[in-house]
């Protein structure tokens, strides 16, 4: 482990809603296999499945308490999931700036609604 | 300089503010005309909406495709619950990804702000699971743009 962000794997794993869900999920804090499978409405293994590309990408790490193995979002994964806002704000902003040009556009006092051709 | 702020706000909702220099009239019929929306409700640089229909009228339905030029696509579906020209639009949203998400109700408001408008964004989902999961969804979106800066640095 590098403690370095591996963009392809972990864009490779966030590729899936499921993960991405899990993800979120782990967001608000740690979680065990069967207390994640429960909304998901998915089997145990499945979710497990999917934790262990989480875990390879290095998104997600787990800990182990007596018979338990809470996961937590790992420090790359909470770097991921803030890159992931990073980019929807992004995306925001890009349509609200387009907007103020498409509202200049509209409001040029020189050329009033009705008098365009 | 970043004029939008973007918050959770309890458990199920999402409140985006935004402030624009033209008047409460402009801004609201930006988001209510088709040919006003398909000019900048866009996302990432690359993606078009060729699809946009817009009944802004209550009852009303709504729906936006989005296309990348490139063979991916995505849409939302909706219908106008609440219209107040040109102050309040009240509705209800979901995405196709191409699955259907939960129902998103938007109650968008349109205040002066001096010679400005503040616009106000209330977000209600059915529970913090779907809010957390949509905060990660939406993003897929943004990752095109990534990807692309990704190519330009290889």
């Amino acid at each position: 482990m590098t403690g370095q962000l591996n963009l392809d794997a972990a864009f490779a794993a966030l590729a899936d809603p499921t993960r991405r869900a899990i993800l979120a999920r782990l967001a608000k804090g740690e979680a065990t296999v069967m207390e994640l499978a429960e909304p998901f409405d998915m089997t145990q293994p499945a979710i497990s499945q999917h934790l262990k590309v989480l875990e390879q990408a290095g998104l997600v790490a787990r800990r182990v308490d007596g018979a338990r193995r809470p996961r937590r979002l790992a420090k790359t994964g909470i770097e991921a999931m803030d890159q992931w806002l990073a980019m929807l704000r992004e995306a925001l902003e890009r349509n609200y700036d387009r907007l103020d040009a498409v509202l200049a556009g509209m409001q040029d006092p020189k050329t009033p609604e009705g008098e365009k051709r | 300089m970043s004029k939008l702020k973007m918050e959770v706000e309890g458990d199920t909702h999402i409140v985006i503010t935004r402030r624009f220099a033209a008047l409460p009239e402009a801004v609201y019929r930006a988001h209510t005309d088709p040919a006003l929306i398909q000019k900048w409700l866009l996302g990432p640089e690359g993606w078009t909406m060729p699809v946009c229909i817009s009944e802004a009228h209550a009852g009303g339905k709504f729906r936006y495709e989005w296309s990348n030029g490139q063979g991916r696509s995505f849409h939302i579906t909706g219908e106008y619950l609440e219209l107040e020209p040109f102050h309040r639009i009240v509705h209800v949203e979901r995405m196709f990804l191409p699955d259907r998400t939960p129902d998103n109700q938007v109650d968008t408001r349109f205040e002066p702000d001096g010679v400005g408008t503040l616009m106000t964004i209330r977000m209600t989902l059915p529970d913090a699971q779907t809010r957390a999961a949509m905060l990660a969804t939406g993003m897929e979106h943004g990752m095109e743009a990534s990807y692309a800066r990704l190519e330009t640095m290889i």
